[in-house]
């Protein structure tokens, strides 16, 4: 049995078509990068996944259970921007995780306890080069550091499933060279499912074992919204290599395929 | 040479467009003070010539008049009461103005907060509350006098009522500000509701009531005054309306320029506070 599976979802928002169709079985430590146009829907299957968004119709699985409807520390989330808090230094966002699950009532930890949980994140603020940068905010980090931190941070629950939209999409070239080695690395100790969606399909074609491509395959147009996307295309890779096997799950796709690859 | 080097860099000064020239520290602090000098100057231009008409002249008394009168209400105890009016006037109108916008802010930092991150709370409170701040603060004044009597309790009321609801709504804007990535983060995290309240939302709430305090403070002083001046025995506001039978310029002056004093001091101190305390938010630019 499949470690997620999303069973047959399509999601609207009024008249207007975003997803639909979408089945995928993903086995248990893949790594699953995720393209398409803008405005596929490519999102808005991450929102689904995270229980942030509802589909209206078909189901998700996670591990044999039914996704809760909101989000969980089941699935952590690393987004483009804004995914740490700007009021807590670095040291603070990771042992906020800890708070949260000790202290009910104010969500804060205090002296000893306090102590404690920093003496815990010590490992992982060396692991990911911000030791000198604990005291700092995030506002007078980098976008690369601040990355950083939203990862380890997303991390602290050890959830079954890692989500990230575009988390390196406003970082500079040579700083996503470093974040790709530095996700590939928590990657192969953690053993987590991850999906990840991105612009850059190299990106894509580096970091994964599996790549799915989002695209609108039925057109009516006279009225543009009243199909959505679906899942095109769906390319087993190895360690970062392509495997050679293409498979288009739906006919129609070669052209929108070329389409997406013209962008490399 | 050096001369001619020197010119050629005047002209160019002169031919850069008006939008580029920028002071100098030392420039800015000199047109800052000119419109103050200027208004002094004018001022002293017009009283004098009135008061050389006519020595008793009310209307533009002297400089040293106003100094004499307002040292007279801040240092020389009054005759019937014995009690030194400036310094129980200002206690009375600090008074009133602290409670008022203490319990201002306390109902926007906690209906803000319940509006801004709780639909269903929202759902209720936000028309509401939309609703109740059209309603212009002054009219409720006589009801708020027949219910709470002309005491203290009606001018602190119509503080509250003048300044609250729109505190209450910039306050719920400033939560649903915060970017929902963090919250859906926090969630992530494991946090429930209360818990983001209380280190997600708040936190980044608070130097936002800061700056909604400093902001209700202009209202607030309105309604002081107003207050003050219809019902009252005390206060700034009570005085420099009681005064003006007399035509009594020479107190008249110097209180409102003591009041627009106190009125920027309390501002600067929130200002400070709020940057000593919130440092996090004035690391970015533009903080007010």
């Amino acid at each position: 049995m499949s470690f997620v599976e999303v069973k047959n979802v399509a999601v609207s928002y009024g008249d207007v078509r975003i997803l639909e169709r979408v089945s995928i079985a993903v086995d248990k430590g893949a790594f699953v990068t995720i393209v398409g146009a803008s405005g596929c829907g490519k999102s808005t299957f991450l929102r689904l996944l995270l229980g942030q968004e509802q589909p209206r119709k078909g189901r998700i699985f996670i591990d044999g259970q039914a996704i809760a409807p909101e989000p969980t520390p089941e699935r952590g989330i690393v987004f483009q921007r804004y995914s740490v808090f700007p009021h807590m230094t670095v040291a603070e966002n990771l042992i906020l995780a800890a708070e949260f699950e000790k202290s009910m009532c104010t969500g804060r930890l205090y002296f000893g306890a306090r102590k404690k949980a920093f003496a815990a994140i010590e490992e992982t603020l060396q692991k990911i080069g911000l030791g000198h940068a604990r005291d700092l905010y995030p506002s007078q980090l980098s976008g690369g550091m601040q990355q950083r931190l939203a990862i380890a941070q997303a991390l602290m629950k050890k959830p079954k499933v890692l989500l990230m939209d575009e988390p390196f999409g406003a970082l500079d070239p040579g700083i996503r060279a470093d974040m790709h080695d530095l996700l590939l690395n928590i990657w192969r100790e953690t053993g987590m499912t991850i999906f990840m969606v991105t612009h850059d399909i190299t990106e894509a074609f580096k970091l994964g074992t599996r790549l799915i491509v989002f695209d609108k395959i039925r057109h009516d147009p006279h009225e543009p919204s009243a199909y959505g996307a679906t899942i095109t295309y769906d390319i087993a890779l190895k360690n970062g290599k392509h495997a050679g096997l293409l498979t288009p799950v739906l006919s129609g796709a070669p052209e929108t395929m070329n389409g997406v690859l013209a962008h490399v | 040479m050096l001369e001619l080097l020197a010119s050629t860099q005047i002209t160019k000064a002169i031919e850069m467009r008006l939008i580029n020239q920028k002071p100098g520290y030392g420039e800015r602090i000199v047109l800052g003070a000119l419109p103050f000098i200027a208004i002094l100057i004018a001022y002293q231009i017009g009283s004098s010539i009135r008061l050389a008409e006519n020595p008793s002249d009310k209307l533009l008394p002297s400089f040293s008049s106003m100094g004499a009168a307002f040292w007279q209400m801040a240092f020389t105890p009054e005759q019937r009461s014995g009690n030194y009016l400036l310094w129980l006037d200002t206690g009375a109108s600090l008074y009133r103005l602290g409670v008022g916008m203490s319990i201002s802010a306390l109902m926007a930092l906690s209906i803000g907060v319940l509006i801004g991150f709780i639909p269903r709370a929202r759902a209720t409170f936000a028309p509401f509350i939309s609703a109740i701040s059209l309603i212009p603060p002054i009219t409720v004044l006589p009801i708020l006098f027949i219910i709470f009597g002309l005491d203290e309790a009606s001018k602190i009321m119509l503080i509250i009522v003048g300044t609250a609801p729109v505190m209450i709504r910039s306050l719920s804007q400033s939560v649903t500000e915060i970017p929902s990535e963090q919250i859906i983060k926090a969630e992530t995290l494991g946090a429930s509701t209360w818990q983001m309240i209380v280190r997600v939302v708040l936190p980044q709430t608070l130097p936002k009531l800061i700056t909604a305090v400093r902001l209700g403070l202009v209202p607030a002083w309105i309604f002081l005054i107003s207050a003050e001046a219809i019902a009252s025995t005390s206060g700034l506001g009570y005085r420099i309306f009681l005064v003006r039978r007399y035509l009594a310029m020479d107190v008249i002056l110097p209180y409102v320029i003591w009041i627009t004093l106190i009125a920027f001091t309390l501002d600067r101190l929130l200002h400070l506070y709020s940057k000593r305390q919130f440092g996090w938010a004035h690391l970015g630019s533009g903080a007010l």
